[in-house]
Formats: C-alpha cells, sequence, structure tokens
C-alpha cells in the first residue's frame, strides 16, 4: 500500500474530526478542558505528520503514501490520497501551525470556546485534505469544507463591527472561484469519458489526458478563478484585507499560513499540469498580474493606518512573488516559489500572531495607537523585528531564500520581469520598517502603552518554534529544498514533455486542415 | 591553519549570542568584556592567517574553505563558503582591528546608557556581518554580509530610537542601502545567468578566459553591481543617507559609517577587478562618480558647523577618492586608502567623539573652541588624524592619497585637477575643524564649561593606538623606490601588479594578466622626477588649503562671514547642501506617498469593490423587484397563469 503500510494520511486528515466530536460531547463550560482536549489533538496530529517528512524518500517523483478505496463506484469517485515533495511541507505547515493557534487563543476567545475549537479542527481537516487528495472529487469536498468553519470563524468570533460584511465577502468571492471549478472538474470527467471511455475523477488519470488546445483555454480560465481568488492574485484581493481584519487572530493566521496557499498550491497541483499549453499561454498575464500585485501590495501596504490590514496588504505583495516564481516554469522558480509559500506562512502567521497578542493588550490595531512599544515591551520588540526581516527578505533568514530564487528563476525566464519585481524588495523594506518604527520606536505617547505587560512564556512559547524554522530555513533551507527538488524537476519534466506533445498536436491537425483545405480547393 | 578562516567571523556570533540572551543577567563590565574579547579572537585569528598567509609564495596565497552546501535547486548551487587571499585578509585585518579599539572606547564611551547591553550586542552583529562580507568566496554570502551590515547600520542609528530623528535616520539609510541593493541583487543574478557560477574563483576566471574587454554584459554586470557600491559606499546619487546617519552613537560613526561598512563597495569592487577591467565603460562611469562625489561633498563639508556632519561629509569624499583609485585602475591605491582612511577617519570620529564627551554632546563648533589645553590628548590625536587626511608628508593619508592622484593624473589630467581640488578643501575643512574646535577663543557655554574634562583612558587610549597607525601606517606603501611598496606587492596577486610573475592562471594572479596592462597607472611609463614633481604639488595644494583656514579661522575670525554674505546665493545653495534631500522628497518620496493613498482610496476601495458590491446590489436590486411577484394572493397567481396561457396559445397560433 504504502512504505508505513499504515494509513498515516488518512489518520492526520481525521484525527482532528475525531477530536472535535470529543469536544462536541463535552460540557461546554469546562472551557480549559476543552482547550486542552484541542491542543492535544492537533499537537499529536503534528506528532503524527513528523513520519511523513522523516520516512518521505526523496529520490522519488512517485506519489507516497497512497491510500485508496472505492467511495462510489458508479460515478467514479474514490477516496484516493497521496503526496509528493509538493504537498509535503504544506501539509507540515499545517499541522505546525494547528497547535500554535490552539495556544495562540487560549486567552483570547473566551467566548463559546466548544463551538470556536470544533471550527478549528474541522478547519485543519479540511487543509489537510485539500492537500493529499489525488481525486478532484475528494478534492473539491475538502475545498468547500475549508470554507464552512473560516466563514464561522470570522463571522461568529470576528470583530463585532463590520465581521458579517467581511465573512460574506470571503464567502462570496471563493465561492464564486470555487463554481467555475466545479464546472470545469465536470467538464473534465465527462470529456475523459468521452476519450477513454471511463469515468474517474482520479487525478493521476486525468494527468494522462491530452487535451485540445481550445478546451485547455476556458477549463485552465475557470479553475484560474478559483485559485486565484484563494491566492489572492490582483486584481482578487479586496476580500483578504477585510477577511484578516475582521477575523480572530488565529483565524488570520490560519488564513495566512494555509488558506492562501491552496490557490497557490492549485496552480501547481492542478491547473499545470493537466493544462500545460494554456498554463504556458497565460503565463505573461499571470506574471505581470503577479508584478502589479508585487507593488501594488507594497505600495497600498504602505500607507495603512490599521496593523492588520498593512499585513493583509504586504501578503499580496509575498502571493505575488510566490505565482511569480511558479510560472517561471524553470527549477529555480518552482523550487523558489514552494519554499516561499512556507516562508509566508511562518512571517506572516508570526506577524498575525504578534499583532494579535498586542491587540489582545490594547484593544486597538492601530498603528497611530502605539509608539514607543521597545521600551515597554522589549521582547516583543526583539521578537517583532526578527520576523519583520525575515518578512522583508533579510539573507540569512528565510523570506530571502524564496525571493533570491524567485528573482533568479526569473531572471532566467525573463529579464524584463525580474527588473520589475525586485523592486518588491525595496518597498518592502519602506512598509515594513516604517510599520516598526512607528510602533516601536520614539516616545511612549500614549498613557495605555505606558504600562503594558511584555509577552508571556506563554506567548514566547508560542513564537519560537516559529523562530527557530525562520532561522533553519535561512542558513539551511536544504533540509527542505531536498525533499521537494525531485517532485518538482519531475513536474518541470512532464510539463514540458506535455507541452511539447500538445504542440505537436496542434501542429498535426493544423497541418491536416490545411491540407483538407488544400485538396478541398482542388 | 587556514583551514579555521570560519571562526574569524563565528567569534562575534558568540558574542551576540552571550549578550543577546543572558546580556541582562551579566553586569556592565562582563559584557563589555565579552564583546571586546570575542573580536580580540578575531583579530588575533587574523593575524595568524596573515602570518601563514605570508609564508605560501605569492601565486600560492589564495585558500577556500567550504564550509556547507547553502542554497542547491537545479543547477543554481551556493556555499557557504570562505577565502582567504592578499585582499580579504587586508580587509579582515583592518575591519577587525579597528572594531576591536571601537569596541574597547565604546566600553567608555557608552558606560553611563541604559541600552549598553544592546549596544554591544549589535555592535558585534555588526562585526559578524562584516567579516563574512569580506571572507566570503562567493557573491550570495557576500551578500548575506552586505545586507547584514546595513541592518546592523539601521539599528544602531536608530540606536536612540526614543527620539524621532534617528529612528527616521536610520530608516532612511536601511532604504537607500536597499535601493543600492537591488542593483546588486540584479547583478548578481546576471552574473549567474552569464556565468552559471556565482563563485568568485569561477565567475572570474571564466570571464578573464571567454570574455572580451568592452563585452556588454560584462559592462551591465559591473555598473548593476555599481549600484549597489553606490549606496553602500554614499556616492552620488545614493549618498544622502550618510550625513543622517550621524544620528548614532559616536563610536558607531567610527566604526560604521567612517571605517568599515562604508568600504564595503570599495572592497567590493577591487574584489570585482577582473569584471571591471573587462568593461572600460564601468571603469569610467566609477571614476566620474568618485571624482564628482569627492568634489561635491568635500563642498558641503567647508559650510557645515555640526563636527559630525564634518566628518561624514568628508567620509564620502574620502570614499569618492577610492572610487576615483578604482576608476582608474589603481586598486590597490583604493584598498591602500581604505585602509589609511579607516585609521584616520576612525580617529577623527573617536575624537569627535571625546569632544562631545567633554562638551556633554554638543556638537555645534560654534559653541566649542579654545580646547585644546582642556584635552591635550584628544588634540594632539586629532591633529595627527587632521595631517593625515590632509595628506601632509609622512602622515599616512600622503602616501594613500598621493598614490590616487598619482594614478589619476597618468589617466587623464581632469580627474587629477578635480581630485586636486577636492584634497585643497579636505585640508581646508579639516584645519577648520581643528581651529574651530581646539583654537581661537573659548565660545563654550558657562555651564559646560565647568565640567570640561580630558576621557578616561579606556577612551584615549584606542586613540593613541589610532594616531600611531594614521601617523605611522602609509609606509607599508613607499612610493617611486622599487620594492619598497609592500602593500602593492602584497595585493599585487588580486589586484594586478608587477609582484607576480608566474605565467600559471590561478585566482591569484588572473588579475594581474587582465588588470596589469588594462591601467596604464599600473605601468609606470612616465618619470620618477615628474612623480616627485606631483608629490610636491600635491603638498602645496594641502598647504594652501592650511593657509587658508588660518586665515579665516585664526587670523581673521571675521573673514567667513564677510564671504559669505558677498556671494550669499552659493553659500546658502552649498549650506543648505545643494536641497539635494529636498529634491528626492519632492521627486520620489512625497509622489509615492500620495500615489499609493489614491491606490488605495479609490482603486481598491471605489473600483474593485465598487465593482464587486456593485454586482451585489444589483442581486439584490432585481430580487427585490422579483419579490413583487411574489405577492402570496391566489388571484394574482391565477391572472400570471392566464397569461401564461394566453402567451402560449399566441405563439402557437400566429408564429
Amino acid at each position: 500500500m504504502n512504505q508505513l503500510n499504515f494509513p498515516l494520511l488518512t489518520l492526520i486528515a481525521f484525527l482532528p474530526v475525531l477530536g472535535a466530536i470529543f469536544i462536541m460531547l463535552m460540557n461546554k463550560e469546562e472551557k480549559t478542558t476543552i482547550r486542552w482536549a484541542a491542543l492535544i489533538t492537533t499537537f499529536v496530529n503534528f506528532l503524527f505528520s513528523l513520519p511523513l517528512f522523516f520516512c518521505f524518500r526523496d529520490d522519488t517523483a512517485e506519489m507516497q503514501f497512497v491510500e485508496k478505496a472505492v467511495w462510489i463506484k458508479d460515478y467514479g469517485m474514490s477516496y484516493s490520497v497521496g503526496i509528493d515533495g509538493i504537498s509535503l511541507l504544506l501539509i507540515l505547515l499545517t499541522t505546525f501551525f494547528a497547535p500554535i493557534c490552539v495556544v495562540a487563543c487560549w486567552k483570547d476567545i473566551t467566548d463559546k470556546v466548544k463551538e470556536f475549537m470544533i471550527c478549528l479542527l474541522l478547519l485543519e481537516t479540511g487543509m489537510v485534505g485539500v492537500f493529499i487528495s489525488l481525486d478532484l472529487f475528494l478534492f473539491y469536498v475538502f475545498w468547500e469544507v475549508v470554507l464552512i468553519p473560516m466563514y464561522l470563524l470570522i463571522g461568529v468570533w470576528g470583530n463585532p463591527d463590520r465581521r458579517i460584511y467581511a465573512a460574506i465577502k470571503f464567502f462570496l468571492f471563493t465561492m464564486f472561484g470555487s463554481l467555475l471549478m466545479l464546472v470545469a472538474i465536470l467538464f473534465l470527467y465527462f470529456y475523459n469519458h468521452s476519450v477513454t471511455g471511463e469515468y474517474t475523477f482520479s487525478l493521476l488519470k486525468l494527468y494522462e489526458l491530452g487535451i485540445p488546445h481550445y478546451y485547455q483555454t476556458w477549463l485552465f480560465l475557470a479553475f484560474f478563478f478559483a485559485f486565484a481568488i484563494k491566492v489572492p492574485m490582483f486584481p482578487f484581493h479586496t476580500w483578504l484585507p477585510d477577511a484578516h481584519t475582521e477575523a480572530p487572530t488565529v483565524g488570520s493566521v490560519l488564513l495566512a499560513a494555509v488558506l492562501l496557499k491552496m490557490g497557490t498550491y492549485g496552480f501547481l497541483r492542478f491547473s499545470m499540469p493537466l493544462f500545460p499549453e494554456a498554463s504556458h499561454n497565460f503565463v505573461p498575464l499571470i506574471s505581470i498580474l503577479a508584478i502589479i500585485g508585487i507593488i501594488y501590495g507594497a505600495l497600498v501596504s504602505m500607507v495603512q493606518k490599521d496593523l492588520k490590514r498593512l499585513v493583509a496588504f504586504s501578503s499580496v505583495s509575498h502571493l505575488g512573488f510566490v505565482m511569480l516564481g511558479l510560472f517561471a516554469l524553470n527549477m529555480q522558480g518552482l523550487q523558489g516559489g514552494l519554499i516561499q509559500m512556507i516562508n509566508h506562512g511562518l512571517s506572516t502567521g508570526a506577524l498575525f500572531l504578534l499583532v494579535g497578542m498586542i491587540y489582545e493588550r490594547r484593544h486597538t490595531r492601530m498603528i497611530a495607537d502605539f509608539g514607543g512599544l521597545s521600551k515597554v515591551m522589549p521582547v516583543f520588540a526583539t521578537i517583532f523585528m526578527i520576523v519583520t526581516l525575515s518578512s522583508i527578505g533579510l539573507p540569512g533568514l528565510n523570506g530571502f531564500v524564496g525571493e533570491f530564487l524567485i528573482l533568479l528563476g526569473t531572471f532566467k525566464s525573463n529579464v524584463v520581469y525580474a527588473v520589475f519585481a525586485a523592486t518588491g524588495v525595496i518597498f518592502a523594506a519602506v512598509y515594513m520598517l516604517w510599520m516598526f518604527q512607528r510602533v516601536m520606536f520614539g516616545e511612549v505617547t500614549h498613557e495605555e502603552n505606558k504600562n503594558l505587560k511584555d509577552l508571556s512564556l506563554r506567548e514566547v512559547g508560542v513564537l519560537i518554534p516559529v523562530l527557530i524554522l525562520i532561522f533553519w530555513i535561512g542558513l539551511y533551507p536544504k533540509t527542505f529544498l531536498s525533499k521537494t527538488e525531485t517532485s518538482i524537476k519531475h513536474f518541470l519534466t512532464e510539463f514540458n514533455n506535455k507541452y511539447e506533445m500538445s504542440i505537436q498536436r496542434e501542429g498535426k491537425i493544423l497541418a491536416e486542415n490545411e491540407g483538407i483545405e488544400v485538396s478541398a480547393k482542388r | 591553519m587556514l583551514d579555521y578562516v570560519w571562526l574569524v567571523p563565528i567569534f562575534p556570533v558568540i558574542g551576540v549570542l552571550i549578550n543577546g540572551l543572558l546580556g541582562h543577567k551579566l553586569s556592565k563590565r562582563l559584557v563589555g568584556f565579552v564583546a571586546c574579547s570575542v573580536i580580540f579572537f578575531s583579530f588575533a585569528l587574523s593575524v595568524l592567517l596573515f602570518l601563514s598567509l605570508l609564508k605560501l609564495p605569492p601565486e600560492a596565497r589564495s585558500f577556500e574553505k567550504i564550509v556547507y552546501t547553502w542554497i542547491a535547486t537545479g543547477d543554481f548551487k551556493t556555499n557557504i563558503g570562505f577565502l582567504v587571499d592578499p585582499l580579504s585578509i587586508v580587509m579582515m585585518l583592518v575591519v577587525s582591528g579597528v572594531s576591536f579599539l571601537i569596541h574597547v572606547y565604546s566600553v567608555g564611551y557608552m558606560h553611563d546608557d541604559e541600552g549598553f547591553r544592546r549596544y554591544f550586542t549589535y555592535l558585534n552583529l555588526f562585526v559578524f556581518s562584516m567579516l563574512v562580507l569580506v571572507c566570503s568566496n562567493n557573491f550570495l554570502l557576500m551578500f548575506v554580509g552586505w545586507e547584514g551590515v546595513g541592518l546592523c547600520s539601521y539599528l544602531l542609528i536608530g540606536f536612540w530610537y526614543q527620539r524621532k530623528e534617528p529612528a527616521d535616520a536610520g530608516k532612511k539609510a536601511f532604504v537607500v542601502n536597499r535601493i543600492g541593493d537591488y542593483g546588486f541583487l540584479l547583478g548578481m543574478m546576471l552574473i549567474f545567468v552569464t556565468f552559471g557560477t556565482l563563485n568568485f574563483y569561477d565567475v572570474f576566471q571564466s570571464a578573464h578566459h571567454n570574455f572580451h574587454v568592452g563585452n556588454l554584459t560584462i559592462t551591465a554586470i559591473t555598473l548593476l553591481l555599481f549600484v549597489g557600491a553606490t549606496g553602500k559606499s554614499a556616492q552620488i546619487p545614493l549618498y544622502t543617507w550618510l550625513p543622517d546617519a550621524m544620528e548614532g552613537p559616536t563610536p558607531v560613526s567610527a566604526l560604521i559609517h567612517a571605517a568599515t561598512m562604508v568600504t564595503a563597495g570599495v572592497y567590493m569592487v577591487v574584489r570585482c577587478n577582473v569584471l571591471f577591467t573587462l568593461a572600460p565603460i564601468s571603469l569610467t562611469v566609477v571614476a566620474i562618480v568618485g571624482v564628482v562625489t569627492a568634489v561635491f561633498t568635500a563642498s558641503i563639508a567647508l559650510t557645515a558647523n555640526d563636527i559630525k556632519r564634518v566628518l561624514a561629509y568628508s567620509t564620502i569624499s574620502q570614499l569618492g577618492y577610492m572610487f576615483l583609485a578604482c576608476g582608474v585602475g589603481a586598486y590597490a591605491a583604493g584598498i591602500f586608502h581604505l585602509m589609511t582612511h579607516a585609521f584616520f577617519k576612525a580617529l577623527l570620529f573617536l575624537g569627535a567623539g571625546s569632544v562631545m564627551h567633554a562638551m556633554s554632546g554638543e556638537l555645534d563648533m560654534r559653541k566649542m573652541g579654545a580646547l585644546k589645553s582642556h584635552m591635550p590628548r584628544t588634540y594632539w590625536t586629532f591633529l595627527i588624524a587632521t595631517l593625515a587626511i590632509a595628506g601632509i608628508f609622512p602622515f599616512a593619508g600622503f602616501f594613500s592619497k598621493d598614490e590616487i592622484l598619482w594614478n589619476a593624473f597618468q589617466q587623464n589630467t581632469i580627474l587629477w585637477a578635480l581630485g586636486a581640488g577636492a584634497a585643497l578643501m579636505t585640508a581646508f575643512y579639516m584645519f577648520r575643524v581643528v581651529f574651530m574646535t581646539f583654537h581661537g577663543e573659548s565660545r563654550v557655554d558657562e555651564e559646560v564649561k565647568e565640567h570640561l574634562h580630558e576621557s578616561p583612558p579606556v577612551m584615549t587610549n584606542p586613540l593613541i593606538i589610532l594616531a600611531i597607525l594614521s601617523a605611522v601606517g602609509g609606509f607599508v606603501g613607499i612610493p617611486i623606490i622599487k620594492g619598497a611598496n609592500f602593500f602593492h606587492d602584497f595585493l599585487a596577486p588580486v589586484t594586478g601588479g608587477h609582484a607576480v610573475e608566474s605565467a600559471k592562471i590561478t585566482l591569484t594572479n588572473l588579475a594581474y594578466a587582465s588588470g596589469g596592462h588594462a591601467s596604464a597607472a599600473e605601468a609606470g611609463h612616465h618619470s620618477i622626477g615628474l612623480e616627485v614633481l606631483m608629490m610636491i604639488v600635491s603638498l602645496a595644494i594641502a598647504g594652501i588649503g592650511i593657509g587658508l583656514a588660518y586665515y579665516m579661522y585664526i587670523k581673521n575670525p571675521s573673514a567667513p562671514k564677510k564671504l559669505a554674505q558677498r556671494f550669499t546665493l552659493l553659500y546658502q545653495l552649498i549650506f543648505n547642501r545643494y536641497f539635494v534631500d529636498e529634491i528626492y522628497d519632492f521627486l520620489f518620496v512625497n509622489p509615492i506617498k500620495r500615489g499609493s493613498t489614491l491606490l488605495w482610496q479609490i482603486f481598491d476601495a471605489k473600483f474593485i469593490d465598487g465593482m464587486i458590491n456593485g454586482a451585489g446590489q444589483i442581486v439584490k436590486w432585481s430580487s427585490v423587484g422579483l419579490k413583487r411577484v411574489q405577492t402570496g394572493y391566489v388571484q394574482n397567481y391565477a391572472l400570471s397563469i392566464l397569461i401564461g396561457v394566453g402567451a402560449i396559445i399566441v405563439y402557437f397560433l400566429y408564429m
């Protein structure tokens, strides 16, 4: 069955559901017990996910830890899961952040704790599910599963003023994309049947399908809307600042760290391998949108007055880098894009955690309400500094590795793109350091800030694991890059082969058509 | 021995970890001790490395130590690896040596500051980054140090972050540096795309073998790298951050913004001399930017009243000299001046710090005067440094500056004339500082006057050591006499020159082969007589500068005011630093800020969200309209059924 002879992926995906059921049976007044139950579930789940990393074979691009079971036979739906280098790190990122989130909201969430934890656990299942699915239908189910708990997190525990607006905006944006994707999935399903005579949603089988150019474009676009909204790419990004700003801290953390990656992952797992020719043709469009996103996100970020909104726009900029890297279509770009997904998760996740900590104390996120915090909260300031530096890609920390590889890959495929994208490096320094200065430096001007408590042991404990990874990836990225290398290499070869074949096929058809025309004239 | 090169940058990291993580539990004494001793270890190890390098024959003086593979994917691979060769060892010695002295000085200077521990943590971190920058064996690791020193500069300029100015200055420094780094980054990528590697040795060797002089790709690479250099080494157009950087503690100004970090650009250009030599256009750009910067900023220093600002503009101007040297192909002369400048400029800043220490933080020279008798050690050491920077024989600056001017003269008389003009101004404004600060009548406030005192030995001893170096440091590079220019000969394997005669191409003598003939400077066609004459001219120019300063600030103190009144417009222009900051604000900073707000408020909020909300509104309106149909009255439904039936009948009857 797989190298462990054990359904490890299923366990990781559904252990949170088990935990959620368990919590459902508990008395909702026993808040501490509920928190502990959630913590234990997520932490054990993290431990379970470690063997994925250590037993992962980085010498093959085959799917690993594969499990397959027939689900609805007549319709060709199967429960089929497995991972390769592309999904491995994202799953770990998910299981890594889940316990951190539980600890982070320990004191923050006091209302409806039980329901909150259930939502969180279901969300984890959905996220892991998205990254392990090898069946398009299963993938779509998980994709939608993620939507509901997140919607509730924002709508119920969010900021009372605008949470409903933000939640609905989030839901509608994503739903709009998902529906187009569903149509495309069904089309693929029936098209495959018309070609092979088999009804199947199996991704690996659909990979083999040579889809004609004409269909590819439309299918690519349908998937594109679903993923581009999720990423979010410019100009589909406007739901993100609202969702981030109104969501509770851990909602923002998971949204930034994992949910956005579902979009970029989608491109890698579905759009590009299924529709190589269309992907190729859309490179200019996507690259230009990505570059606009990088610069636009940075510029708009600069003038934000709300910390969370600032970080949200910086995400638009960072994800622009990721997309640019992926569509550079070479090793450095793809590897950089992949590692940058993780980096963005770590640094932006940590930034939202930090903003959450200060929000808990002051109940405001307005930059103008702070100033001089370095003096009052030195530990907070130090960690904030390190995370800021990671976010702006200081060499030696994680962000640089991704950013550099992406830019290098882009430079190789198109110098002009790289020249424009690299300006993001300058702007990032501007908006992040300016924000840091306004929050941390200067005199303490607000009376309320004078007696702020520095981070507690719990809060430092939440951040330390992230910091370790920030340094680890920065100084020794090989641990992670080597896991993904083979898969990406395979991805690239396959992509190029399929693209070549597709071109040849088109050429042949074109030639035949011409032949017909010529003979008709005769 | 050479195997241990990686320890050179690692020692300061130990200091960072001890003071950064445990500092709050240690006494100030111990913190200072730890910080100084780790730097001392780095220095001692550098000396040992230097000695073992000397034992090797010149063409074999290059050693690479790979520690581990850092980033590798596809055909891209970079190592954490270090390089010991004459150039890097000189830099290591200068950086760790001067750093050590400034660390010791800081123990006294920062003694009463509550950020003492933070200060030394940052300072050690800086030395680490700087050593990585000069020891690395590839561009990417160099970039780690390159950005690292930028970060430390940011942290240390903004050390007193509670005031607005230092925090602003720190941010400005980082951002302007990043603009330069943008060029460096692109240059690095172009190098990789062109050569398939970022390792110095491989790149230079391949460049040497496969590219001709004037190749456009190489020209592009070198120009991009030079953009990075203008940021880090504060050259036109990116110099504006350095004067503001004076908001940091004075020892920081001495270490980072005079002796070491700002010279990184010069080091980088010299390191890449193989590439630059292949790109005459870039060399011309380097020379012109260098000499124009030298003149331009020296002129600003003429009228500044803040002692540290004068020194800051002077630093920019002297860095311009170093680039001028590089631009005319006299790389060794550039590094020579880098070294002597590190000695005397660090000394000048530390002397200024000592003055500030005595004057309760006063920086305005108009409120000083006649300090000579109060602080003799500071005075004498400051004077030595001033003589050195003015280029008076036999102080260190004479040798290095003269070598640059001589090389410039051989290449282009205009370059020489501009350089000599800057030298004149340098001698003038430096002696203006000496006269205004230490001589003449005292203009010190009464309160401050009571506290005037010489600084403690922990501060003056580093001054004395630096004074000795500034006085005799030049003798390692004696001109004219064959074989007496040890410095030049030592660097020759990297920078090109006449010392190496081996035909074997290694990294070390690669430069010789390509660099030797490109610069007429190294060939020495002119007669010794002319060279001696030029020296005398240089000395005379310095003398005139000093004389003018003496006349205007001792003999006839009302002269400056009269002169300023007579040339009001020019004076105002210079006094306001040519309004460059204001122009930059007007052209770049403000439009970007305003434009971004517009983008956000108009494009994001109105346009995109407007479309989304508009779509929502349409759905809402149409449902409001459709709602009317669902009245709940049976007769209405019956009516609509009737209409429907009628419509169908009409359709079938008439269509």
